[in-house]
């Protein structure tokens, strides 16, 4: 499932990525932030929502490997960093999507605002379709459940494809193996 | 039809880059779309979809209030509009009690419906369109050409020219970086608009979720970043339960844009908080205008099911030539027409429902399965209904409303036709169909008419009988097809017996809205092709067989006729289209082809009513293979060729272009020869051909056959 994933969710532009343990999905994450140019200033900062990925790790110590990568989400904060990192809850592996709760304002800032967002979800979380995951939704639960698939696009001028209209311009998904679905 | 109205379909049909662009975009379409529904049913996709949506039709009432009920139990507020001003007024209210200065607007037809911006701005309020179509649609002051693509009629030059002016710089042509404009520009608007609006593309009552689907982003902008959202919801989008969500969901993208989903569905039940920390106030519309009205009625419930995807657009021949402003109002294309005559007035719809040619395309690819094209006949038979014909009309079908008058017009035609017929074509038709005809000749009236001829062929001793129904073309036209019918089916055992009291099919009628000329029509055909005893009732014309066949019966019904439907029936059980009936009697070993000959390659061009409304496309060019033919398919191989019946008289400015892309692809098959099953589409494409001058004959498949046949 996991290669019908990469293969559907690449063709729609999405870049992904899978490492077998959270520590090399983390430094993967973490030089990728350093090569796109996080820094500690207006428009370069990174965001990362806080979700079960984060749970051992010792933010500040992360923030000081890459200064800029901050944890205390605001909208501006959002609107001006360079990229946004969250978990997701399910990929599909038949339109390469990915489905989360997104109830929570911070969840949809840093997917949403950022040019670049990076996806981090648990490789035994990847379902065959829609229909498998409509049984886990629940919407009397979550007010804004989301998908997502591949970055932001347009074709309203002359048809041509083009990336990166309102939302962000890249989706990095990192399947971690590791993780529990 | 009025004048400014033939302006407009003219302007459209000249205007290159229109054109262009709608003729690129459904040709890739078509591939696309059926790459992007590969492995999946689509028939049954549809029924679920039509089931789920026609059982919400028939449920609205209650849909709404378990919706209402479920989403402001979860902290919406949900207002029920009757018409296009209460939806007005409540926004506004919600817009001057909030002070609201600026809005941000992710896109949405109901709003378009109700111009809704004009109201807004003339409070003061500044609105901003953020899909980047509608976007440019809104700086360039006009209305969507297309439900999905709304800025599809521009080029990125005239794009560039209005972002230079909105920015105050002088921008390049490149399209990236015309979208990067957008995006900064637009960013600003969503981070400071005190307001999002948004439309809804399915609302679930046992849950009160509305369902947003964009490729852009800008929904989840626009329901995030302002802390007022207002979603108006056309009462249509309803569905009863949440797992509804999912057929919808998987054709949506596919028919609207040929992707598997859009990069972005958000599923929103109730209020969400804000980046403040505070809620949501989130506004709920559910608009009526007039769609409980088109419930209610029989004939158009079934346009509930409709889910905006825009896909009869993308494949309707006459929407790729004039694109959507031709359609003057909100809702464009087939589905347009119908919208358009309901949600405004009938009246509104009397031009533009003249642009349907009854093809067929769009009812075949509907994921809701709509019955467009009888929906908008059924708009044209109201409106000569309620306003009778127009004149010119009146004095054609009042002809052939009596056969022996229409008969004997036909035969006078033959002869006055004459002197200005060169070889078999007519240059200028003193027929009484004659307004025409550049880019095609039109075949002259034969000297002889089918039924006259038909008394002279000796015909063999055979056990059973055939009833042969000629129609007008191959009657006044075409009798060599005739001669050839009856050449082939005397082969294969049957006597061919020709009633001579048989008329017009009544179709012409029929699609001009005459249903009662139509039903005169079809009583004299009843009377004439039931009197022998035969086996079977040929046509060798699909427009006619399906008029035998289907539409003599949907015809008494609509006029409440009853008296006659079951001599319909009777009727239709008989009726066979020739190719269906030559590869019966070649599969039974009935009709034997010569053998060893190597007639060589040609083309097959399908015909809508064969094609689409029969079923039948294999049949035909299984006896072209039987009988030796290569057969080279063209590009669009069933995309109609303009005729239309009268369409091509009505309206030769569509016609006549249709035509040449029927033409191209003919010719880039290289074959010498096109088959067809149809006397009209050979009308048309013959006559394109003599005036184009190609070396390319076209041919009846029944022409063909008749000369393959073993002795």
């Amino acid at each position: 499932m996991y290669e019908k994933f990469k293969l559907r969710a690449e063709a729609v532009g999405a870049e992904v990525h899978r490492f077998r343990t959270k520590s090399d999905a983390k430094e993967f994450i973490l030089s990728f932030l350093k090569n796109e140019g996080v820094a500690d200033k207006n428009k370069s900062f990174a965001l990362w929502k806080d979700s079960a990925f984060l749970k051992d790790e010792d933010k500040k110590s992360l923030s000081e490997r890459i200064p800029g990568l901050k944890f205390d989400i605001t909208r501006q904060l959002a609107a001006d960093s360079a990229a946004g990192i969250s978990e997701m809850s399910y990929a599909l592996a038949d339109t390469g999507s990915l489905v989360s709760d997104q109830t929570s304002i911070n969840e949809r800032l840093v997917s949403t605002l950022p040019a670049i967002h990076i996806a981090i979800v648990g490789t035994s979380s990847i379902l065959e379709d829609k229909i498998a995951v409509f049984k886990k939704l629940r919407p009397e639960n979550s007010s804004y459940i989301a998908f997502i698939t591949g970055p932001s696009r347009t074709a309203d001028i002359e048809r041509v494809l083009t990336i990166g209209v309102h939302g962000p311009k890249r989706l990095i998904i990192v399947f971690v193996d590791e993780m529990e679905g | 039809m009025e004048k400014k109205f033939k302006k407009s379909i003219n302007d459209a049909v000249n205007n290159s880059i229109l054109t262009g662009a709608l003729g690129k975009f459904s040709e890739a379409y078509r591939v696309n779309r059926a790459k992007a529904y590969e492995g999946i049913d689509f028939e049954a996709l549809r029924q679920t979809i039509a089931d789920r949506k026609s059982y919400a039709a028939a449920h609205l009432e209650e849909l709404a209030a378990v919706f209402k009920q479920n989403a402001e139990a979860r902290g919406a507020k949900v207002f029920r509009a009757g018409n296009a001003q209460d939806a007005v007024d409540y926004i506004l209210k919600v817009a001057r009690d909030n002070n609201v200065k600026s809005v941000v607007k992710s896109k949405s037809m109901a709003s378009e419906e109700i111009h809704l911006n004009k109201h807004l701005e003339e409070i003061g309020v500044s609105v901003r369109e953020t899909d980047l179509g509608e976007w440019i649609i809104q700086l360039a002051g006009q209305r969507p050409s297309h439900m999905v693509m709304p800025a599809i009629h521009m080029t990125k030059e005239q794009v560039s020219d209005l972002f230079s002016k909105e920015v105050h710089e002088r921008l390049s042509n490149d399209i990236p970086k015309l979208v990067e404009v957008a995006r900064n520009e637009l960013r600003t608007k969503f981070l400071e608009a005190d307001m999002g609006i948004s439309g809804g593309n399915i609302a679930v009552a046992e849950t009160g979720s509305i369902v947003l689907v964009t490729n852009e982003g800008n929904a989840r902008m626009t329901t995030m970043l302002p802390k007022i959202h207002v979603a108006l919801v056309g009462i249509e989008k309803f569905v009863e339960k949440f797992d509804d969500i999912v057929p919808i969901l998987t054709a949506l993208p596919r028919s609207a844009t040929a992707q598997l989903l859009t990069s972005y569905v958000s599923i929103i039940t109730g209020a969400t908080p804000n980046t403040d920390g505070t809620m949501k106030d989130l506004h709920i519309v559910l608009m009526d205008n007039h769609r409980t009205e088109m419930r209610d009625d029989p004939k158009f419930a079934q346009a509930m099911q409709c889910i905006r995807c825009g896909s009869c657009l993308n494949v309707c021949p006459i929407f790729r030539l004039v694109g959507g402003h031709v359609f003057g109002s909100t809702y464009t294309g087939g589905i347009g027409t119908i919208l358009t005559a309901w949600f405004e007035e009938m009246k509104n719809s009397e031009d533009i429902q003249g642009l349907c040619i009854q093809c067929g395309n769009c009812k075949e690819v509907c994921p809701g399965k709509l019955d467009i094209p009888e929906m908008i006949l059924e708009i044209r038979r109201r409106l000569v209904a309620d306003k009778g014909q127009s004149l010119a009309q009146k004095a054609i079908f009042t002809v052939v409303n009596n056969r022996k008058m229409f008969h004997a017009m036909l035969r006078t035609a033959s002869i006055t036709g004459k002197p200005f017929t060169t070889g078999s074509y007519i240059r200028h038709l003193p027929f009484f169909l004659s307004d025409l005809t550049e880019g095609r000749s039109l075949p002259a009236i034969a000297a002889t008419p089918f039924r006259d001829q038909f008394k002279k062929i000796k015909q063999p001793e055979c056990n059973e009988k055939i009833a042969f129904y000629s129609g007008c073309l191959i009657d006044f036209a075409y009798p060599e097809m005739g001669i050839a019918l009856v050449k082939i089916l005397n082969k294969a055992g049957y006597e061919v017996v020709y009633p001579q009291e048989q008329t017009c099919c009544g179709a012409p009628a029929r699609y001009n809205g005459a249903y009662e000329v139509a039903a005169n029509n079809a009583v004299d055909n009843i009377k004439a092709l039931l009197k022998d005893d035969v086996q079977y009732v040929v046509s060798a014309c699909p427009t006619c067989t399906v008029a035998l066949n289907q539409e003599f019966k949907s015809t008494f019904e609509s006029l409440g006729q009853t008296e006659h439907i079951q001599d319909a029936e009777r009727l239709a059980a008989k009726v066979v289209d020739f190719s269906v009936l030559a590869k019966k009697l070649i599969d039974e070993g009935k009709l034997k082809l010569r053998k060893g000959v190597n007639p060589g390659i040609l083309t097959y061009h399908d015909s809508c009513h064969l094609k689409r409304t029969l079923k039948v496309s294999e049949q035909p060019r299984d006896i072209l293979r039987k009988a030796g033919y290569e057969i080279k398919e063209m590009f669009e191989c069933d995309m109609c060729c303009g005729m239309g019946g009268s369409y091509s008289i009505k309206l030769p400015e569509i016609s006549r272009p249709i035509l040449q892309r029927k033409l191209e692809n003919i010719r880039n098959t290289g074959a010498p020869l096109v088959a067809m099953d149809c006397p009209g589409c050979v009308m048309q494409i013959r006559g394109g051909i003599d005036q184009s001058g190609d070396r390319i004959s076209v041919k009846h498949t029944l022409e063909l056959l008749a000369e393959l046949i073993e002795d």
